[in-house]
């Protein structure tokens, strides 16, 4: 309970005009398979409302389905909104032809999903739960990341995306809880996409729709009711493969993505009352990932950290520390500091001695910094 | 343990009509284990004993595999009937399939759906013509309890999850005749790989209230050392493999399982359980497929209960149920009412006799209807009608269908109930209060049994996070000892 408290005050103390400005004026053009669409838009001045994660999410489905009438959202429990919500009214309003129940299957689910965008639509597919991915892992690794590849681009699933919420809830155990997008990020021929906050994920959701390539979008299921942001009502998307600095610093940067920044913000804030100046990086798309905003980071602070849940060995930090040590060793003042899950099945009763936690990223921030 | 007849008439008539098997087994000699049990050859009231004779009997007689080739017979049998000249037939690897000039189709359906077997009508009478099982008073009385435990059970520790001191249940409200009565026509040897909504089965093993209270509640007394959610109950002792909460892995685990046992020669088989939603992962699919081309003794139960989560079946499937699935796998299949306990008893009975002596796999699927939210984390109200619940609730319900025939029988009494509910209710009370004061496993269980031994990445980390707890132990929970 204390615990979500903090990681509510820590959502909100994300939120920042800088952040709001970064989503307006974006624009960018799309192409799918049979159509070109170019798309503009503009949140500047246009109504907000505040908002959770979930409504967001909800938000954007409503948009892709409107805007597109190739656009379709299926997976299980879909269609009376899901076990998170996020698909509520979606059936009502699209009908049940766009908006559908899948039966229990995994790879049925992301194999329809590639045909279906195969065929030039736009397949938005529901995995309930990251840890449930895995029936799908062959469909996602061998199939939609080839499919543009093996067949010298005659064909491609680029209007597939893959929703599936992951994360740490506080009482999820094994099953409920993981954070599998290292295992994505060993496949080229995907993106995978991680939102902070609802504002985020409305936006990047957007993007990844109408990207051109399969993209697997990991919602931090722990935000869902708990995240509440200002959320433009129109339509806007967010650039993937752009990491944004969310907080600007000069002794230390941490990087890092979904539910954990706000975990990370709150260590910033604490290292500050230490004269520690933290600059804090939303990484957003993890591949193909924005190093070079890393990069530009880490060579004006010296040091990094990176953070996430999953565990430790084999991570997407190591994919991070790896390649900022080859472009910035001459620069780094101190080793790369990685405070994330532990090498352990995600436990139960263990749940806040597996976690990477505020205190122990400050004392990394301090050892990295102090080094 | 004799095949019961609610009225007499040619045994022969009505086994040919009610099981489709008889030829198979009638042909066989002296092993034939129908034949001993309508003469009342092996008259036991325990299935293990029972089953060790009959498979002694086959072992002995090298027939375990009779059954199967004269049903190859039979097949080759039926094509010559057909077709005479041996050119109008394809001398296929898979077998001889003969020609024909028809372009027929098969049909998506049967036309009819499978009737499903029952034993009890709603009022808890025996149905005319039925052919079962025979249960005696004592193994009655002890399925009753066992499902009245069970309902016991949901009731309590759902309110201990809404009173937030355990984090999360899920009932088998509705379901109570299939948990009781497959585990009572099993043998404690066979093997059990549960989906989750299985509890009974384990209950009826012998795992004492105070053992599911421990695992709810993740204390140091949970087999699972606090590890996994509630529910996901594990019984080494039991015979009673892990609950996982990924829907149908188990089902292809059960076949290697089958196939030790086998291996063995062991008088017991694996039984593994699924909802109807399990029976669209490909897990099932693959598991039937292994377990009949591997000849192994393992029971498929579906429990079809009409939803899974929010999904209708009518959206899960568009055959017939489950039970058609087998026979396109080669596999041996029967539709039972799940919520007649005497029906789910005599058919597990008769699978787990024909799995064993047969080596082969063999498909149940259970009607039934999950009364239940699917768990405490969805309100099933938002997706399916309140009478439609209510209606299997009360006119359904199997737990009454079954005290209704217990008590005709002269044994159960409003009294036996009354005494049964108030000392299980204290019991069960006793153990979740035990349970909650009882210690948290030790911070040490976190990184124990990730592997066999304890690899350097794991002690390196289990060093820095005790230095980590002593810096900041108001970061951490003071009920895990440390
Ligand atoms: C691989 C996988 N996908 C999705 C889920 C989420 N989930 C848990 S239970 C369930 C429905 C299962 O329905 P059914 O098999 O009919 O069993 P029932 O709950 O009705 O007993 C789903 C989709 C899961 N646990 N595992
Ligand atoms: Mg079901």
């Amino acid at each position: 309970m204390a615990q979500s408290l903090v990681r509510k005050i820590g959502r909100l103390g994300l939120i920042s005009a800088k952040e709001r400005n970064s989503a307006s004026l974006y624009v960018t053009k799309i192409r799918s398979a049979t159509t070109t669409t170019t798309t503009t838009t503009t949140t500047t001045g246009e109504e907000s409302k505040s908002i959770n994660l979930f409504t967001a999410i909800n938000q954007a489905l409503h948009i892709a389905l409107d805007t597109d009438p190739r656009a379709y959202v299926f997976g299980e429990d879909v269609s009376f909104g899901g076990v998170f919500r996020c698909t509520t009214g979606l059936a009502d309003r699209f009908g049940k032809s766009r908006v559908f129940n899948t039966p229990l299957c995994e790879q049925g689910i992301v194999g329809f999903g590639i045909g279906l965008a195969a065929m030039g639509n736009r397949a938005i597919a529901e995995i309930q739960f990251a840890d449930y991915i895995f029936p799908a892992f062959d469909q996602i690794v061998n199939e939609a990341a080839k499919f543009r590849y093996r067949s010298g681009n005659q064909f491609n699933c680029g209007g597939l995306t893959i929703r599936s919420p992951y994360g740490a809830v506080g009482h999820g155990g094994h099953y409920h809880s993981q954070s599998p997008e290292a295992f994505f990020c060993h496949v080229p021929g995907i993106k995978v996409v991680i939102p902070r906050s609802p504002q985020q994920a409305k936006g990047l959701l957007l993007s990844c729709i109408r990207d051109p390539n399969p993209v697997v979008f990991f919602e931090p299921k722990w935000l869902y009711r708990l995240a509440v942001e200002e959320v433009p009502e129109n339509d806007y998307m967010l650039p993937l493969s752009e990491a944004e600095v969310i907080r600007e610093g000069t002794d230390i940067t941490l990087v890092g993505w979904g539910a954990q920044l706000s975990i990370m913000e709150q260590a910033c804030t604490e290292a500050e009352k230490d004269g520690i100046s933290c600059e804090l990086i939303d990484l957003k798309t993890l591949i193909p990932w924005d190093k070079e905003t890393v990069v530009v980071s880490v060579r004006k602070t010296g040091r990094l950290l990176v953070s996430h849940e999953a565990p430790i060995t084999g991570g997407f930090g190591a994919e991070i520390s790896a390649s900022i040590v080859e472009r910035c060793f001459l620069r780094l003042e101190a080793p790369v500091a990685r405070v994330c899950g532990l090498d352990t099945p995600f436990p139960l009763v263990f749940e806040p001695f597996y976690m990477p936690t505020k205190n122990k990223i400050l004392d990394a921030i301090k050892s990295t910094v102090n080094y | 343990m004799a095949f019961w007849l609610s009225r007499s008439r040619s045994i022969t008539n009505l086994l040919e009509k009610r099981i489709g098997l008889f030829k198979i087994l009638h042909e066989r000699s002296k092993g034939s284990l129908l034949h001993s049990r309508i003469s009342g050859e092996f008259i036991s009231k325990n299935p293990h004993e029972f089953s060790t004779k009959s498979a002694a009997a086959f072992l002995a007689t090298g027939q375990r595999f009779n059954s199967i080739k004269t049903g190859e017979q039979q097949v080759e049998l039926a094509s010559s009937d057909e077709d005479d000249d041996e050119n109008q037939a394809l001398d296929f690897p898979g077998g001889r399939v003969a020609f024909t000039s028809q372009m027929n189709f098969i049909s998506e359906s049967s036309g009819k759906r499978v009737p499903c077997y029952r034993v009890l009508d709603d009022d808890g009478y025996p149905i005319t013509d039925t052919i079962y099982e025979q249960v005696s008073k004592e193994v009655a009385v002890r399925m009753y309890s066992g499902m009245v435990t069970l309902q016991i059970m949901d009731t309590i520790f759902y309110e201990t999850q809404r009173q937030g001191r355990i984090s999360f249940y899920l009932t088998s409200n509705g379901e109570e005749a299939i948990n009781i009565a497959s585990a009572a026509a099993l043998s404690p040897d066979d093997v059990v790989l549960p989906q989750y909504r299985e509890p009974g089965v384990l209950l009826w093993r012998g795992f004492t209230l105070q053992e599911f209270a421990n695992q709810c509640f993740g204390n140091n007394a949970d087999y699972g050392k606090g590890r996994q959610m509630p529910i996901h109950y594990g019984s080494q002792k039991h015979n009673y493999l892990t609950v996982s909460s990924p829907i149908a892995t188990q089902l292809p685990q059960a076949a290697g399982v089958a196939y030790s046992l086998k291996m063995d020669k062991k008088d017991a088989c694996a039984v593994t359980y699924m909802g109807d939603g399990g029976t669209s992962e490909g897990d099932f699919h693959a598991a039937l497929n292994v377990a009949a081309v591997m000849e192994v003794p393992v029971i498929f139960i579906c429990r079809n209960n009409g939803w899974a989560i929010s999904t209708p079946v009518t959206e899960q499937f568009r055959s017939d149920g489950v039970v058609v699935k087998g026979q396109a796998y080669g596999i041996r299949s029967i539709r039972v009412d799940g919520n007649d306990a005497l029906a789910v008893y005599s058919s597990i009975r008769m699978a787990r006799q024909m799995a064993i002596n047969e080596q082969r796999p063999i498909l149940v699927e259970a009607l039934t209807y999950r009364v239940g939210h699917h768990s405490t984390s969805d309100d099933s109200t938002k997706y399916r009608a309140v009478n439609e619940i209510e209606h299997w609730r009360a006119a359904r319900n199997p737990v009454a269908r079954f005290r209704k025939w217990a008590q005709s029988n002269g044994w159960w009494s409003d009294e036996d109930e009354s005494e049964l509910r108030s000392n299980i209710r204290k019991q069960l009370l006793q153990a979740i209060q035990l349970a909650d004061k009882t210690e948290k496993p030790l911070l040490a269980n976190l990184f124990s049994d990730v592997y066999e031994d304890h690899p350097p990445n794991l002690q390196e980390q289990e060093k820095s996070l005790r230095e980590t707890i002593k810096k900041h132990p108001q970061d951490y929970p003071s009920d895990v000892p440390l």
